[in-house]
């Protein structure tokens, strides 16, 4: 990067420029130690073996366990998403509502989902369908159960924001025009509300995506644990298995990330709607960050 | 509900150990993002780049594989342990593990306060002759810390959630014990209120106070 002002530091001069080359031989010389010193305990440990890579280059571990694995945490996310915006829909439309008896109701349900986390309420499906109706409920169900509920009660608030981002000129014309309540959320609120939520909504998705990892805690076959309980058990390759799942986890949450980032600016510049993007951000509370 | 009655101070001890490492958790990854944060906005690419990388890492990787790692890679493969007695042992991973993961959500959060404080008030620091360190400490740093309350406080809220993923590192804290509550005996509804009415009032006043805390103290511009 060309030196240049910033926030925090002008322009650098002559001395300052010496200043911070020195600093970045300090800094570069810090962290290969530590670099080093991590490389060289996991080699030590005999980690970095060749051997210990070489399952990553037999199709048939990708076939029977990496790719399974990756159905599995996908398909959990994807259903669980799709779900959640119907659940958000309903609950954010019930908090918009002008009834005080819709209004509470769905208020407490978002605020209840969001408080708790989400691998109380993935346990609690899987028992609770066992001891109330007898019923063995797949591990799947169990994640996705909780996944809806959770990112459902997030989206709502999307959602809300969404609606309430439309500038109230439009809301106003619309009733001018003789469209009823009904007519004016249909075909006013709601095409603007979904453009603006967008970048919210896949920004979800990451956490969905990950958050589906809490399925290895009951042994639900997601690429967690093919890729990171399966995998170096019949290896003895932790620290490939770390390095190679976690790659894909990334380059999964950053593709989405991208995605994210292109709609928000692409509703920013959009005349499809005339509400702001509405990002996870917007919504604070105890959602998105730090998920 | 009985089941909830009788195990009252397992149930207590449990969300004890949960405030525990969500305030142990909290310090540390604070003070680890606060150095990433400052690494991020370094005027040395070196410091900058290592520091993206490892926000990107961790915030896109799910904490229970960074919890996972704690304890399969550090603990089982290099042998390294914090200490003897297993419960201490399993406490400071699941900490070390935490902080790792939400110290990448701590730097962001700062990072982006920083961003917040428009490039004109620094050109004015700088232009009243203000020095470096002047212009941070009275001019960038009281407006960037105030815009950082309301992010700090999701962060917070979500560590208090995430303890409980720390069940993989075999830390007995609420999500532990309200598994084995549910694998011992009935009244798996109650047992699951019960716990959730105490995430309920560990979350939601802390986000409350946040909130608050954040419109109290917003920069108008």
């Amino acid at each position: 990067m060309k030196p240049q002002a910033s926030i925090l530091f002008d322009t650098p001069g002559p001395r300052t420029r010496l200043r911070n080359n020195v600093l970045t031989a300090v800094g570069a010389v810090l962290i290969l130690g530590i670099a080093y010193f991590v490389w060289a305990r996991f080699n030590e440990a005999g980690q970095f073996d060749p051997e210990l890579w070489k399952p990553f280059l037999d199709p048939q571990v990708w076939q029977g366990m990496i790719l399974p694995g990756l159905v599995g945490t996908l398909s959990a996310a994807a259903l669980s998403i799709v779900l959640a915006l119907v659940f958000a829909v309903v609950f954010g439309l019930g908090r918009l509502s002008d009834h005080w008896w819709l209004r509470w109701p769905s208020g407490m349900v978002v605020e209840f989902f969001r408080a708790i986390p989400v691998l109380l309420m993935i346990f609690f499906a899987q028992a609770g369908a066992f001891e109330l109706f007898g019923y063995t409920m797949d591990a799947f169900y169990a994640v996705v159960i909780g996944l809806t509920l959770y990112n459902g009660s997030v989206l709502a608030e999307v959602f809300k924001a969404g609606v309430l981002a439309v500038p109230k000129g439009q809301s106003e014309a619309a009733y001018a025009l003789g469209l009823r309540k009904s007519g004016v959320l249909r075909l006013i609120l709601l095409p603007q509300a979904t453009t603006a939520m967008m970048p919210a909504l896949v920004s979800q998705m990451v956490i969905a995506l990950k958050d589906s990892a809490l399925g290895y805690i009951i042994a639900y076959e997601d690429l967690l644990n093919t890729g990171f309980r399966q995998l170096p058990a019949s290896f003895h390759n932790l620290v490939p298995a770390a390095i190679v799942i976690s790659l894909i986890y990334i380059l999964l949450n950053l593709g989405l990330g991208y995605v994210a980032t292109v709609l928000e600016r692409r509703s920013r510049r959009s005349r499809k709607s005339s509400a702001r993007p509405v990002t996870l951000a917007t919504v604070g509370g105890g959602s998105g960050r730090g998920e | 509900m009985e089941t909830l009655i009788a195990n009252l101070p397992e149930v207590f001890a449990g969300f004890w150990a949960t405030i525990r490492l969500t305030v142990m958790s909290a310090v540390c990854s604070l003070l680890l993002g606060l150095l990433l944060a400052a690494m991020r906005v370094a005027p040395t690419p070196v410091l900058r780049g290592v520091a993206t990388f490892y926000v990107t890492t961790l915030r896109n990787t799910p904490l229970t594989m960074v919890l996972l790692f704690c304890s399969l890679g550090i603990s089982n493969v290099l042998h390294l342990n914090f200490s003897e007695n297993p419960q201490m042992n399993g406490y400071w991973f699941a900490v070390l593990g935490l902080s790792a993961y939400t110290s990448a959500f701590v730097c962001e959060a700062i990072r982006s306060g920083i961003n917040t404080v428009p490039l004109g008030q620094a050109e004015a620091a700088r232009a009243i002759g203000l020095t470096f360190t002047a212009s941070l400490r009275l001019i960038i740093l009281p407006q960037a810390l105030r815009t950082v309350v309301g992010p700090l406080g999701s962060v917070l809220v979500a560590l208090t959630k995430n303890t409980t993923v720390v069940i993989v590192a075999g830390y007995a804290e609420a999500a532990f014990i309200m598994n084995e509550l549910i694998y011992e005996g009935s009244g798996t509804v109650g047992i699951f209120l019960g716990f959730a009415l105490g995430f309920v009032i560990l979350t939601l006043p802390t986000g409350f106070f946040f909130t608050w805390l954040a419109k109290r103290m917003a920069v108008s511009r």
